[in-house]
């Protein structure tokens, strides 16, 4: 991998799409990421994995292997399943009474569903940022202190906020005000403070639901920008409707869609590859009209 | 369409003006009838009370005991009545609410919360005169008395634990709505730093809730000072009462001096103070209960505007 | 971190397994859940035992009187004993509620949501209101004592109770439940999209006919449920009438008297009659009789509730 920033090759106006405003279509010459070296060995596999909330069929069979310190993107319409997908690799869907998952995913070779795994421990070394930035109602320090807290962590409490809020790219900005409210920070220094309080319990791997749909176009730079720093030490799984986005962080890129068999609708990965080669050369038709911007 | 429009036009038609100026000044008087009981409150309340504390015997309020028909007006008596059984009353329902609370917001399934809260906003209807009689007839002879021997039919400790079971629902479906208040996306972040269910509800539900949850204390703090039949009917002492700190005591609050006053067989006609005293309690209750009331609004109105 | 490298692969495999399964449990969450179920178990079992009881000491009266015993008066022998006479009392002091407080306090309600500017003076009625619905309802009673009572002397329908009569007990109930009628009203006011009254003012409405043929068509079956719920509430309320000279003993009920008697006379009300009998010198009235006056005031307040939830849950499926 090179080590430039994702956003020297984005041209300042493509930068500024999000997904309401999605592009007609995605330029190859600006999919920057995506060319993994395949030495990563790969650290969580899905396969075979079908979702059902009560009676509905909301993800169909899907089969993907993450790699370590990777990006992986999970792209496709609203509905198709991919949040979905993202939460059963920290079993967050086991917080919905409904939902059911079938298949395997593992985690170095452990299945995650397996016997007496305790999601809560799951969930320490596969951390979460969610969709809008939900700090707690507590001082910045709080925040990140909250999960070493409650994993026992012993070492100096302080260093490590310095450090988590320090990868998060934040350190500087809230360095005077630890002991603020969380809520009076900006919508992307909020985030970012998310970002620092998953990394405070020193996971493995990061998956990110929309990390930035609710943020403005300078923000989601900076959470791009941050990201790709944090692929260094971290593996990362996204989940996004914002093709550009996609293309600019990821290394590889899952297409997920809705698909209708018997009147039943149930998402399904249409296809997976590195990044530059679904961007530029999908095999699928279906990939090509979605990124293309032909539907979704 | 082409048709030019006056000014004249915009002004619209004065019969339908004047209408809805009228109909706003029915509303207006409407809003303000209540400002109007509450000033009829504290008229009605002070001019007697101001008459009581004015004449009476500055010694008289501090004696022995509360018999006002014998002029004794011992205000430490029915205070300490009143917090003993408001304080066995929170003792009781505090844990019991709370963790109902916490339960049915929690952990029920969705299912059994749609069955359970209606129910228990039921049950948070039922009369104090069943509670009373109630506290009087089981709570009394079937607890107090089996626990401590040596107690009266009629004590404060019969008449705080009726109380107790009055609050208890109050206490749940306000703290209930208090905590489900705290948005899904907390308890998310929570989880996916790896907090179990019981550390997401400990450490990240209950301070987000806890302006609700204090409000809905203060809130059954004030009904149970301000309950009127479960203490007359099973606390007993009716006429007077001895100034005592013992539960197992029979005992008078405020509000039971006033209904004693008021039902005594020789009913409260002007004779003596007896009738002032009535409102010189009724206001210092009537203040009590505003302090507290105001209080537990503020904090629901702050927490209903945090999120 | 840095766990994993190629070389011991399986040794992270093995490190990660151990690290996620749960090591035995950790009883301390299960504890903690066990308290909270047991708190609520303790919550409902308390009121299950309270219910029981006092039908288990009912059943005898009601098994023995039947549907009599709702329609007799009051009487001195047990046996013949009944609750009409508080029946009859409960049902006009809830009349006089809903004359006045209902079209008082949505009025109110009204004026507050619709009409009033945000300024200081509206939030000051406002806080009045959820004030005055903490208020104590013995401090009511003393209220109707020292000004309804009067009131009622005055303009000529004391009667033969001087004014302690039911027309003060309604008037008094009124007051007390009208802070809660305003704010339950408010509520389903609020609850109306703000849609819908744009859509109103968008056609040239005034805020009058806004109010009348959209506001208030869609906020009714909130306003209902409010209303229902102060009537329970004014039927179960005894500590006021208790200052305002409600008839805890017996008295002749006067089967042959007139209107206007029956309204300045003396009166009971259903709740009181739980109150005076749990007092009664013959035994029966207390151990039987009054738990089988209250099993008919549960039975008017769970009919009450339940037609307000039977509401509540009609106006949620509004939108």
């Amino acid at each position: 991998m090179s080590d430039r920033s994702p956003n020297d090759a984005v041209s300042g106006e493509s930068a500024l799409f999000d997904g309401a405003a999605r592009a007609p279509e995605v330029d190859a010459a600006r999919v920057t990421g995506g060319s993994p070296d395949n030495t990563h060995d790969v650290i969580i596999s899905l396969e075979d994995v079908d979702v059902y909330y009560g009676d509905f069929h909301a993800v169909d069979s899907v089969s993907v292997p993450i790699r370590e310190k990777e990006i992986t993107a999970f792209i496709g319409p609203s509905g198709c399943g991919k949040s979905t997908v993202l939460r059963t690799i920290n079993r967050m869907n086991d917080l919905i009474p409904t939902a059911r998952v079938e298949g395997s995913v593992t985690y170095h070779g452990v299945d995650l569903y397996g016997g007496n795994v305790d999601p809560v421990q799951v969930r320490r070394h596969i951390g979460m940022v969610f969709q809008k930035p939900n700090p707690f109602p507590k001082s910045i320090y709080d925040n990140i202190s909250f999960g070493p807290k409650i994993a026992k962590y012993d070492g100096n409490m302080d260093d490590l906020v310095e450090e988590s809020l320090n990868r998060a790219a934040l350190w500087d900005e809230v360095k005077d005000k630890l002991d603020d409210s969380a809520y009076a920070l900006s919508g992307g220094q909020q985030q970012r403070l998310c970002i620092a309080r998953a990394i405070a319990t020193s996971p493995d791997v990061l998956l990110m639901d929309e990390p930035a749909s609710a943020l403005d176009p300078i923000a989601t730079l900076r959470i791009e920008e941050l990201m790709y720093e944090l692929k260094q030490d971290y593996t990362i799984i996204i989940v996004t409707h914002n093709m550009q986005q996609a293309a600019r962080v990821s290394d590889r890129t899952a297409f997920f869609n809705i698909d209708i068999q018997n009147g039943q609708r149930a998402g399904r990965l249409v296809e997976f590859s590195e990044t530059a080669t679904l961007f530029t050369t999908p095999s699928e038709k279906t990939t090509e009209d979605y990124i293309t911007g032909r539907f979704g | 369409m082409t048709q030019s429009i006056t000014t004249v036009d915009l002004t619209g038609d004065p019969r339908r003006r004047r209408k809805e100026r009228r109909v706003r000044a029915i509303f207006l008087a409407a809003g303000l009838a209540s400002i109007a009981i509450s000033a009829l409150i504290i008229v009605a309340l002070s001019g007697e009370a101001w008459r009581f504390i004015s004449q009476v015997d500055p010694a008289a309020l501090f004696t022995v005991g509360w018999f006002p028909r014998r002029g004794l007006y011992d205000i430490p008596t029915l205070i300490i009545a009143t917090v003993l059984i408001a304080g066995i009353g929170m003792l009781v329902a505090v844990p019991l609410g709370l963790g109902a609370a916490a339960y049915l917001s929690e952990y029920a399934s969705p299912r059994a919360r749609r069955r359970l809260k209606p129910t228990l906003e039921i049950l948070a209807g039922i009369p104090s005169v069943v509670l009373g009689f109630w506290a009087l007839t089981f709570i009394s002879p079937e607890i107090v008395q089996r626990v401590f021997t040596s107690a009266k039919p009629f004590t404060m400790m019969a008449a705080g634990l009726g109380v107790g079971v009055l609050i208890t629902p109050l206490i749940a479906t306000v703290s209930e709505d208090a905590m489900r208040a705290v948005p899904t996306s907390l308890r998310e972040a929570s989880y996916g730093l790896g907090a179990s269910r019981s550390t997401t509800v400990r450490s990240v539900v209950f301070p987000a809730s806890l302006s609700g949850v204090v409000a809905s204390l203060i809130l059954a703090l004030s009904r149970a000072m301000g309950e009127t039949m479960i203490v007359f009917m099973a606390a007993g002492a009716v006429g007077g009462a001895l100034r005592t700190f013992n539960p197992l005591e029979p005992g008078q609050t405020m509000t039971a001096a006033v209904a004693s006053l008021a039902t005594g067989s020789d009913q409260v006609a002007g004779e003596g103070l007896a009738f002032q005293s009535l409102f010189f309690v009724g206001l210092l209750l009537f203040l009590i209960t505003l302090s507290l009331n105001s209080i537990s609004n503020r904090l629901v109105r702050r927490y209903r505007n945090r999120y | 971190m840095s766990i994993t490298t190629r070389s011991n692969k399986e040794a992270t495999r093995r490190e990660v397994d151990r690290a996620i399964r749960s090591g035995g449990g950790d009883w301390r969450p299960l504890a903690f859940q066990g308290l909270l179920l047991l708190a609520l178990i303790t919550s409902f079992g308390i009121l299950v035992v309270l219910l029981t009881d006092i039908v288990t000491n009912a059943w005898p009266t009601i098994q023995a009187r039947g549907f009599s015993f709702v329609t007799d008066g009051l009487s001195l022998n047990p046996e013949t004993a009944g609750v009409f006479t508080g029946i009859i009392g409960s049902v006009i002091i809830a009349s006089i509620v809903a004359l006045l407080a209902f079209p008082i306090g949505i009025s109110a309600a009204v004026y507050l949501e619709e009409y009033a500017p945000d300024n200081r003076r509206t939030r000051f009625v406002d806080t009045t209101v959820r004030n005055l619905a903490g208020v104590p309802s013995i401090v009511y009673g003393l209220l109707g004592l020292a000004m309804f009572v009067p009131l009622v002397r005055m303009i000529g329908l004391g009667g033969s109770t001087g004014g302690k009569n039911i027309l003060a007990a309604g008037i008094t109930m009124a007051a007390l439940v009208l802070p809660i009628v305003i704010i339950t009203s408010i509520e389903a006011i609020r609850s109306v999209p703000a849609t819908i009254r744009e859509a109103g003012f968008g056609v040239g409405a005034t805020q009058w006919e806004v109010i009348r043929s959209h506001v208030m068509p869609s906020a009714l079956p909130g306003i209902l449920t409010g209303t229902v719920l102060t009537l329970a509430r004014a039927f179960g309320e005894t500590a006021p009438l208790l200052v305002i000279g409600v008839a805890t003993g017996y008295f002749a009920p006067a089967g042959d008297a007139s209107i206007l008697d029956r309204l300045t006379g003396p009166y009971t009300a259903l709740p009181v009659i739980v109150f005076s009998w749990s007092r009664q010198t013959q035994a029966a009235f207390a151990d039987t009789l009054a738990p089988a006056a209250i099993v008919v005031l549960l039975i008017v307040l769970f009919l009450l509730n339940g037609a307000a939830i039977w509401l509540r849950n009609r106006a949620e499926k509004r939108w």
